[in-house]
């Protein structure tokens, strides 16, 4: 039996410290960032390329090294579905992911655990409070690159179990203000669960920000002298988006998310932005920007949120 | 070598329902039996290839081709994972996908070849494969759908597959992988408690499939936009199978339709299509877009090494066999259009001499892919092949209705004609009953005489006298 309160779990008789979001990322998913580092998992080979990005996240692991934290959660545009929110629901997960866009860059060998009873509370307080949501219990199914991206870049030794939630794609049945209505509410359950579970979590936004792509591929991918952003109209949208971040004032990217999706047909058409700071109360305080830079014209922001530092101390 | 065709077009559903679930609801039944009926029929009309356009497989980098041999895996939908999972192991035709491939190139296209094991093959192409071709017997061809084309660039990548087919010379079966309207349910229904998300909708894949049973692809294509508009969610900037489609049959109306099924999957407008090339009447046009051979669009984004002049192939490469094509001429009086054939020489299409205009000799060859209805005279070695003069007549009338609007005049206006036939015995009968439907109703004068052969393999052409009035 498990009795709720608003600071503290008891479960099985047993004083459960309560649960805390220890930061919240933003975390992109470009393959390009996988393929340039050379893991042992992927199959090509690169000479480097995108080390803005790649400090970036170098930055950001750091930061978070000496951060306990017991899972992470992460929502990846690139398990799109159409059906409610999905969740993956078996405890481990391994196979081969191969970037059907980018294949010539990304063929990973993943092997990754989930935390399925968090991931189950996620699921049930989202059901509990009328959005619809599933388990995925096939085990033959394959992960989706975006997860597995990001999963590397902000983890690479993969030791940290994860929850892995789709991206339901209400921007487009509907409109950005509906997506984002439903992702803040999947926010306020994530939250919930996290805390009701007595973990210490991250939480992970797997999107980019502009999300212009060139259409041609320079001959070696990784060729720096032809990365640039899309266009001038791409760049500030960022840097306003980026502006906003570090200085604490996440309602305003709520507030104009509507805008800067269609404008900068940004990544955050999936939701994974809106659900992040939602995670997170919408926080009032700074983010710190590790690394800013564009993959095939594409914006890119790796970002972090120091909960830790901001929100209540463990009870 | 015979001459490589299109020998049947399909349209089919891409949710994994028809695959592993076609006993829970009696209308994904129906789809699976459509699909099952045209696995018979593309068996019996023996083809050498199937070409599959799916929507669900987006890219960014100009079109992917399949290009593994033999890709292998365990398909597992996005959505409908708790239907169960497809294995594949698919026959890809390897050497047309790299000529495709070059193809493209060759018309300014941003083109590659993937060849990867595990790469993950989408929903639509695998339920089209699985069902289409389920012993594997017949090799397939893959393309993606790229996220930022629009139709130019989508035409131009089915005529380039079109030189390939008659490069080759195969018969082929060309599918789209799409829903009609793809809105679906957003919450988890029960599979007896499907049916088209909204009325709305119903009514516009009716609109479609009354279009497409009339043979009329060209003007579904025409209105992808409005389609894509009113019953598509905006995944993608366009609706684009139907322009694939329409550009694979030569951007025709008149093909013969049969729609095999039309039921719901999740909401979704799901049919199974059987487009038959044989000209099923005049296949009128409410007006045509631009017919563009070569893709010219901003590709080159990535600076000035990109910036590589694309050379314009030489007129003919396009073409397998027969004369060189030639710009019409431009002395006064001359009259010439896009929507009618090039010429086979230095003429223009027609020359108008006060209120009178004169026609160059006009055939049934289609403008822009230089395709003949009903089918070429004889291959490229001159061995002499089954063609339909009655498809060839309609398409010759077609061609001068096209030249006298473009003068400002009228089919009415035509007062004199001398129609050439290469087979008098043969074709007399056939060209005489389209003829009745036709310019039989306008009253012109007539001469039809038999000659020993005309310059494209073609059977029938006419030459045209025309008072435009006062």
């Amino acid at each position: 039996m498990q009795i709720r309160c608003p600071f503290r779990a008891v479960q099985c008789g047993r004083i459960m410290v309560k649960g805390k979001i220890v930061a919240g990322c933003l975390a992109p998913h470009p393959p390009h960032l996988v393929y340039a580092e050379n893991p042992p998992q992927n199959e090509p080979t690169a000479e480097g390329g995108w080390e803005q990005l790649r400090w970036g996240y170098e930055r950001l692991r750091a930061s978070l090294a000496d951060v306990e934290y017991d899972a992470i959660v992460v929502l990846s545009p690139h398990w799109q579905t159409y059906v409610g929110t999905h969740f993956l629901g078996l405890p481990h997960f391994e196979g081969l992911s191969v970037d059907p866009v980018f294949p010539n860059l990304f063929r990973y060998h993943y092997d990754m655990n989930i935390d399925v009873d968090l991931t189950k509370a996620i699921h049930d307080e989202a059901q509990a409070s009328g959005l619809s949501v599933k388990m995925m219990e096939n085990p033959d199914f394959r992960v989706d690159y975006g997860t597995i991206v990001t999963g590397h870049m902000f983890n690479p030794s993969w030791d940290k179990p994860m929850v892995v939630v789709s991206s339901n794609r209400s921007s487009q049945y509907y409109s950005v203000e509906v997506m984002q209505d439903m992702m803040i509410e999947l926010g306020k359950v994530t939250r919930k669960a996290i805390e009701e579970s007595g973990k210490r979590v991250v939480v992970i936004a797997s999107n980019s920000l502009s999300h212009r792509h060139f259409t041609t591929e320079s001959e070696v991918p990784e060729d720096m002298s032809k990365e640039h952003i899309t266009s001038h109209a791409m760049h500030l949208w960022d840097m306003r988006i980026i502006d906003y971040m570090v200085k604490g004032q996440s309602q305003r990217i709520l507030d104009e998310m509507p805008e800067f999706t269609e404008q900068a047909i940004a990544e955050s058409d999936g939701g994974a932005f809106s659900w992040l700071l939602s995670t997170m109360n919408v926080p009032d305080y700074p983010a710190i920007l590790h690394g800013y830079g564009t993959i095939i014209g594409t914006g890119n922001a790796i970002v972090e949120w120091p909960c830790y530092a901001h929100e209540e101390g463990d009870e | 070598m015979s001459e490589g065709k299109i020998v049947a077009s399909f349209v089919v559903p891409v949710h994994p329902h028809t695959v592993l679930a076609p006993d829970q609801n009696p209308g994904w039944k129906k789809l699976r039996e459509a699909f099952d009926q045209a696995a018979q029929t593309i068996r019996e009309l023996e083809a050498d290839l199937i070409v599959v356009y799916s929507t669900t497989w987006p890219s960014v980098i100009g079109h992917q081709i399949q290009a593994d041999p033999n890709p292998e895996w365990v398909m597992v939908d996005h959505d409908f994972h708790d239907l169960g999972s497809i294995p594949y192991s698919f026959n890809i035709d390897q050497e047309f996908a790299h000529a495709w491939d070059d193809a493209n190139k060759t018309r300014g296209l941003q083109s590659r070849c993937v060849n990867y094991k595990g790469f993950p093959i989408d929903v639509g192409s695998v339920v089209a494969l699985t069902l289409l071709n389920p012993d594997n017997k017949i090799p397939a061809a893959i393309v993606s759908s790229n996220v930022y084309a629009n139709r130019t660039e989508t035409t131009v990548m089915a005529k380039a597959c079109l030189d390939v087919v008659k490069a080759q010379g195969k018969r082929v079966v060309a599918v789209t992988a799409m829903s009609l309207s793809n809105r679906m349910f957003t919450d988890f229904i029960e599979p007896s408690e499907d049916k088209i998300h909204s009325l709305k909708d119903h009514e516009w894949n009716q609109k479609i499939l009354e279009f497409l049973r009339q043979g009329r692809l060209e003007d579904v294509g025409q209105l992808s936009r409005t389609i894509q508009r009113q019953i598509r969610v905006q995944k993608v900037v366009a609706f684009k199978p139907m322009w694939w489609l329409s550009a694979m049959n030569g951007n025709r109306n008149d093909l013969t339709g049969n729609v095999m099924a039309y039921e719901a999957i999740h909401g979704a407008g799901g049919a199974v299509v059987h487009l038959d090339p044989t000209p099923s009447g005049v296949g009128d046009k409410e007006y045509d877009e631009e017919d563009v051979e070569y893709f010219h669009g901003e590709r080159g984004v990535l600076d000035a090494v990109e910036d590589v002049e694309i050379e314009e192939p030489s007129p003919n490469a396009v073409q397998s066999s027969g004369p060189a094509l030639w710009e019409p001429t431009e002395i006064e009086g001359s009259v010439n259009t896009d929507s009618a054939p090039k010429p086979v020489g230095a003429y223009p299409h027609a020359r108008r001499v006060g209120n009178m205009l004169y026609l160059s000799g006009v055939g049934p060859r289609q403008p822009g892919t230089n395709a003949i209805p009903g089918g070429p005279i004889h291959d490229e070695n001159g061995e002499p092949l089954d063609y339909d003069i009655k498809a060839q007549t309609h398409a010759v009338v077609e061609n001068v209705r096209r030249v006298v609007e473009e003068a400002g005049g009228t089919m009415e206006q035509v007062v004199d004609v001398t129609t050439f036939l290469v087979d008098m015995k043969r074709d007399f009968s056939g060209y005489n009953e389209v003829w009745a439907e036709t310019l039989g109703k306008v009253g012109p004068t007539r001469t039809t005489l038999a000659i020993d052969a005309l310059p494209t393999p073609i059977a029938v052409e006419m030459k045209v006298i025309v008072h435009l009035g006062e």
